[in-house]
């Protein structure tokens, strides 16, 4: 059975053309006249054959399917969902038909503008140079991870192989790290939700290479040890790294640099506004101290007197984390939303995240508790453990009859250091009133749970398709048509 | 501007119902020696109109395809984008949505991504394929780290051949993870066969196709050639070629790579556009990255879900396939609207370039450039000329932009089916009067 719409593939009838290739004054050749036959293609290319006006609605109802920030609430937490303004938007496609192999006279405006972003992050972040190469968080995290490991190679420490890592941390951490031919460590968190200072001696030796953080934590907690943490791990001759995915919490209020972090990522898509796109494409900027500028993956953009250059004379780089200078366009996105919000506003679209936080999680705190009570930061995780002990209610549940009720859902099961976490995010961009509703949704689901448990574990029912076999999509692989 | 809707009033309520007096308070845990005691130097709170000017006045100085002649090539080329791509591009449905994680709030997003998988095997001929990589450059690297993954080899031969970013991302990999890299390098153009006689044991060997130089490689060949020695095939490809070139099925690729801007994205600059990998189901387990797969919910209707993620990061941690999280999706969609368009006139479309490179090609050598080697191509080519840098530059005063450079006696012109007769024709004359 179906309710989906139809594949393109069930719209296609051979000999149907959708847009015509562009003429440009030639008659086409058959391939057949101008290469060998052994060059070319025999295996039959089956593509569907749409019409445009057919291709047009195919698209515009499959978005009908889908829930986005301009559609409600999505207050998923650790991926700040914030409003994703038009102009920029707008702006950013004025710059879409450049050709990055332009001589770098002909791209000097651009080059400018670029520079201009990384002046304005280096300033949010307190740091000395920066890359905008890495084209997501996870990597700039491996990028920032391959720096230290040629650092480290370059001071000749090849024994500092040891990458610390909270239990809190996001799975991208890790895995970097791993990437980066590191052994990883957990470390597990306080009572508090915050790293356990003596556990944390208690792993610390020589051999640390990095610590990485996430601060504010995905508990929504400000690691208040960190200056203390910063220094032990310095006098190890270890680094220090900010995994930025959270700096929303603390924007314009304390910078990475200040905490004594030697390296940092950011996550246009997060803090500075630029859509998510339904699973990318982001941008993971890396920021770093003065001692790490030697590594920055190649080119570097910088300014020599009035010109602006693409310098790629750097020995000691790591040579390049993907093609080209990275994903320009949505670099040029964050830029607009900085030159909008400027240094005071920036500062103050960090604070209201906070409020909005703290006001959802005193709200909530009436009817479900919180994993680590107290001031959060842009986030906080409360749990259902109450809820699925009593009444057999779990949070996925609770995530999937939010979804009823016209609310995405928060980030369910994460961190894993909570039992049936939520994971809420309510960004600065929502009204009080979006707040107040979607509290109020959580509490009518509560009280279902109590009442009609049924109602809640069979959710969600009136969305596009019901709750979807996981397992069987596991088992009977279909991954194409 | 703010995009913050809090009233005064509001964060005063909102302030009390948590209990506080001022919004400072909120950052009452951050140790004082580490708070920011001021604004950040940050120049901006401005306008729309404000930020239209700023930004206006940079595009405006530029050369775009729009109003220069473009004949760069090097992995990224001015191809002809349907109207229609950007408008679903700008559906807000799409674009302002994370991660399908509520799939039943998703499938609109799932969906085009199933349809994604299933025409980048198509074109490609593999059974399995991701939602997508960053780009060409990260995906030829990802494939290279699952061929060692497979094979339990820590060696993978690279065709010196292959764009140079391919081989600066396998060297950042290299920093951090112990492998080695035997460069098979170029003889006139194309990657070395010879040179394969004396490989030691690799996981696999990489080949692009048309290569760097826009020639297209002896494919069959190579896959031979890997195989005899127990080595997997990775093929790096241009996916618009495939409506006329030899697919990678025909030629025994193991892994398929390439970079996607040719199907329906901008050049913007170089990014985003994404990367695709497809593979054999065989490797399904060691591929990196998110995969959609179809499914039924309760009432047994059919719908979409992201599948086999024990390989991922967010479960396996440090023992994941990679660290990949976000893909680039949007671009990746692109291609959906694009191939949807196109599926009728894709060989069309191939030949269209290939009719066009050959007319240039011909129309060069008569006024005194030739192939710098004589070998097939698509929709690049390298020509001679005596001095690049400087037909590069003049040619580029002219609003003809060429290249890139190779070397000092090579220059890359590549041609897409936007070009017009009558703007190449106004190349070869430009290039005639340098002579």
């Amino acid at each position: 059975m179906r309710r989906l719409p139809p594949l393109l593939k069930e719209l296609h009838k051979p000999g149907r053309k959708g847009l015509a290739v562009p003429r440009g004054g030639f008659e086409v050749r058959p391939a057949a006249e101008l290469l060998p036959t052994d060059l070319l293609r025999h295996e039959p290319l089956s593509l569907p054959e749409v019409p445009e006006v057919e291709v047009v609605r195919h698209f515009v109802n499959l978005s009908n399917l889908n829930y986005g920030v301009d559609t409600g609430f999505y207050p998923l937490g650790s991926c700040t969902m914030k409003y994703n303004p038009k102009i920029n938007e707008e702006v950013s496609a004025w710059f879409s038909d450049l050709h990055p192999y332009l001589p770098a006279k002909y791209v000097q405006p651009l080059l400018e503008l670029l520079y201009t972003l990384q002046q304005d992050l280096l300033e949010v972040t307190g740091m000395d140079a920066i890359t905008l190469e890495p084209a997501a968080g996870a990597h700039g995290e491996l990028t920032a991870m391959l720096m230290a490991k040629a650092y480290l190679k370059d001071k000749g420490l090849h024994h500092k192989d040891i990458v610390i890592v909270p239990d809190s941390a996001h799975g991208t951490n890790p895995a970097s790290a791993a990437m980066a031919g590191f052994q990883v460590i957990t470390v597990q968190s306080n009572e508090e939700g915050l790293v356990d200072i003596d556990k944390l001696k208690a792993v610390l030796n020589d051999r640390v290479a990095v610590l990485m953080l996430t601060n504010p934590n995905t508990l929504g907690k400000f690691e208040r040890d960190i200056m203390e943490m910063a220094k032990m791990v310095h006098d190890l001759g270890g680094l220090l790294y900010y995994d930025g995915a959270n700096l929303n919490g603390i924007l314009g209020w304390v910078r990475p640099g200040d905490m004594g972090f030697d390296f940092v990522h950011l996550n246009l898509h997060k803090t500075f506004s630029t859509p998510h796109g339904g699973g990318g494409p982001g941008s993971g900027p890396v920021a770093v101290k003065k001692e790490l500028e030697p590594y920055l993956p190649k080119p570097v953009i910088v300014k020599d007197g009035e010109t602006y250059k693409l310098e790629t004379d750097r020995p000691k780089s790591i040579g390049k984390v993907r093609s080209f200078y990275g994903n320009i366009l949505v670099a040029l996105k964050a830029l607009a939303y900085i030159k909008a919000l400027g240094g005071a506003g920036l500062r103050e679209a960090g604070a209201l995240a906070v409020l909005n936080a703290n006001y959802m999680r005193v709200k909530t705190e009436e009817f479900l508790p919180t994993a680590y009570p107290g001031l959060c930061k842009h986030e906080y995780v409360a749990t259902a453990e109450g809820l699925k002990r009593q009444f057999g209610v779990r949070t996925l549940d609770i995530a999937k009859r939010l979804l009823d009720k016209g609310f995405h859902a928060p980030t369910v099961y994460f961190p894993l250091i909570v039992h049936e976490a939520l994971m809420i995010e309510p960004t600065e961009t929502e009204t009080k009133e979006n707040l107040d509703a979607f509290v109020e949704a959580l509490r009518e689901i509560v009280e279902e749970a109590q009442t009609n448990a049924e109602l809640v574990k069979s959710a969600p029912h009136v969305t596009p398709v019901r709750r979807l076999d996981d397992t069987k999509a596991t088992k009977q692989l279909k991954v194409r048509w | 501007m703010r995009y913050a809707p809090h009233s005064p009033e509001e964060v005063k309520e909102m302030l009390r119902a948590i209990g506080l007096e001022r919004l400072e308070q909120l950052f009452d845990d951050i140790p004082t020696e580490a708070l920011l005691k001021r604004h950040l130097n940050v120049e901006g709170g401005w306008d729309e109109e404000r930020i239209r000017a700023y930004f206006r006045k940079a595009a405006a100085a530029m050369p775009d395809a729009n109003k220069a002649v473009y004949f760069l090539g090097g992995g990224i080329y001015d191809h002809y984008v349907p109207a229609l791509v950007d408008k679903v591009l700008s559906l807000p449905e799409f674009y302002t949505a994370y991660t399908p994680y509520q799939a039943e709030v998703s499938q609109g997003t799932l969906v085009a991504m199933f349809e994604y998988q299933s025409l980048i095997c198509e074109l490609t001929g593999m059974e399995v394929t991701n939602a997508s990589m960053y780009d060409g450059a990260s995906a030829a690297a990802e494939a290279a780290l699952m061929a060692m993954r497979i094979k339990g080899i820590k060696r993978i031969a690279v065709s010196k051949a292959v764009h140079p970013d391919i081989f600066e991302v396998l060297h950042a990999y290299q920093v951090g993870q112990d492998f080695e890299i035997v460069e098979i390098p170029v003889l006139n153009g194309l990657t070395h066969a010879g040179a394969l006689d004396e490989l030691p044991p690799v996981a696999g060997l990489l080949v692009q196709s048309p290569n760097y130089y826009g020639f297209i490689e002896n494919m069959p060949a190579f896959g031979s050639a890997i195989h005899e020695k127990g080595g997997l095939f990775i093929a790096a490809v241009d996916p618009l070629s495939l409506g006329v070139l030899k697919s990678p099925k025909e030629y025994q690729a193991d892994i398929v790579v390439g970079e996607g801007q040719s199907l329906g994205n901008h050049m913007n600059f170089g990014g985003p556009h994404f990367g695709f990998l497809a593979t054999k189901m065989e490797f399904v387990r060691d591929m990196p990255g998110r995969m959609i797969g179809e499914t039924n919910d309760v009432d047994g209707r059919v719908g979409y879900v992201m599948t086999l993620q024990t390989r991922e990061q967010h479960i396996r941690r440090e023992k994941a396939t990679s660290n990949i999280c976000s893909n680039h999706w949007l671009m990746a969609l692109a291609s959906v609207v694009y191939l949807g368009l196109m599926g009728g006139s894709f060989k069309e479309l191939g030949e269209s370039i290939l009719t066009r490179s050959t007319y240039l090609a011909e129309q060069l050598a008569k006024v005194g450039y030739p192939l710098r080697y004589r070998n097939y191509f698509f929709k690049e080519f390298p020509v001679h000329v005596p001095n690049a840098t400087e037909v590069q530059s003049a040619l580029a005063e002219a609003g003809y932009f060429v290249g890139p450079v190779i070397d000092e006696n090579t220059l890359l012109v590549a041609v897409t089916e936007k070009r017009t007769r009558e703007e190449i024709d106004g190349l070869v004359g430009l290039m005639e009067g340098l002579r």
